[in-house]
């Protein structure tokens, strides 16, 4: 069972404000670009290259790794900063919580309930349709700037409008998907 | 390194929270959407209010330091980046932050999302020159734009010359009346508790 949501809510705004109180507000969806560059300069190393011309010291021939100065360029190259820290912690607090509570039963681990009670048991069938969503949730997320931590919370936090256009786009989107695709309960 | 510790920190609370007020179970955020059990909603809706009146509260206290505040564009990309991700969410029930911390919870689902989604912004890298040229990266409002005008920030205003601490201390507060007033489902039928 999760916290009830004023508990929890208190909770999710306490850790939002401690990190623009100390740091910077938080935002998670950039990691995955920085993951990635760090995965193809593995690969292929002129990717990412040092160039003092460049602001951040560090360019790719990459439009968007080498945009801004090449502040993604210069994450890629040195990724042991806040931002990607944060995410790496973000996934060992998650784990540590939920062994704390016991786990995730294994009849969940696969698919959730409600997928199961609309669309059946099949797993190829699941992981083949999450895949797609996922390639167009980082999508949508890396041409909006942003995700629903860094634009739907860290955001509308800041009365930013930005976060309220996202905002909107997410759930004038995801809520008819949703009304349609989840027609039963679980 | 004291960012670093920070990163631990904070980041470590982050995604216990997220774990612990049921975002990653996919299970909620579909019924958020599909608007059968609107839970979380009111957790997301309650926590950035609450976070607001902190944050604008701390500013006019002068306990905040207004160069932490980080106000992204706006541009059309970013309503229709919405629509992307907004659709991939309910399909799924998982967003960037929330597979992450799904998949370490032990959802095996959440690791296939977080690969597609590796590969998704791969893709936009790959696309990005080309979407730039439509131009729908290009800034509106102003770009960086706030609801009112925030003492010592450049961020552009949509409301010019009203204090932006008030207005934020006033949205905060919708926020959280909003929270409150939400039932704990809108469509017909009782809330069932999930599996989990």
């Amino acid at each position: 069972m999760p916290l009830s949501w004023k508990t929890g809510g208190l909770l999710l705004g306490a850790v939002f404000f401690a990190a623009v109180l100390l740091v910077k507000p938080i935002g998670v969806s950039t990691q995955f670009v920085i993951l990635d560059g760090i995965l193809w300069d593995a690969i292929s190393p002129d990717v990412v290259v040092e160039s003092p011309e460049a602001k951040s010291g560090h360019s790719s021939p990459n439009a968007y790794l080498n945009k801004s100065g090449g502040k993604y360029a210069q994450n890629v190259a040195n990724p042991w900063n806040y931002s990607f820290v944060f995410v790496i912690a973000m996934v060992l607090g998650a784990a540590v919580s939920s062994f704390l509570r016991g786990g995730v039963p294994v009849s969940e681990r696969a698919m959730p309930a409600i997928w199961r009670a609309n669309f059946g048991d099949s797993v190829v069938k699941r992981y083949l349709t999450v895949f797609a969503a996922g390639f167009l949730v980082l999508y949508g997320a890396r041409l909006a700037g942003g995700c629903t931590s860094g634009h739907m919370m860290s955001g509308m936090m800041q009365t930013a409008m930005s976060g309220y256009m996202f905002a909107a786009g997410a759930f004038l989107a995801g809520i008819p998907t949703a009304l349609y695709l989840f027609r039963k309960e679980a | 390194m004291q960012q670093i510790l920070l990163a631990l920190i904070l980041g470590g609370l982050f995604g216990a929270v997220l774990d612990r007020i049921g975002a990653t179970n996919p299970n909620y955020i579909i019924k958020m959407l599909n608007l059968t059990d609107l839970h979380l909603m009111k957790t997301i809706l309650f926590g950035i209010g609450f976070a607001s009146i902190l944050l604008f509260g701390g500013l006019m206290l002068g306990l905040v330091d207004v160069g932490h505040m980080s106000v992204k564009d706006a541009y059309l990309g970013v309503f229709l980046g919405g629509l992307l991700l907004g659709t991939g969410f309910a399909v799924a029930g998982y967003c960037p932050g929330t597979s992450l911390t799904a998949a370490a919870t032990g959802r095996t689902d959440a690791i296939v999302f977080v690969v597609g989604g590796l590969v998704g912004a791969a893709a936009y890298m790959g696309s990005y020159a080309a979407v730039e040229s439509t131009g729908v990266l290009q800034p509106l409002l102003g770009g960086k734009a706030t609801l009112g005008t925030v003492a010592g920030a450049k961020f552009p205003a949509l409301i010019p010359g009203v204090s932006g601490e008030i207005l934020g201390l006033i949205m905060g507060l919708v926020l959280v009346v909003i929270a409150f007033a939400l039932p704990r489902r809108l469509t017909g039928g009782r809330a069932v508790e999930p599996a989990e």
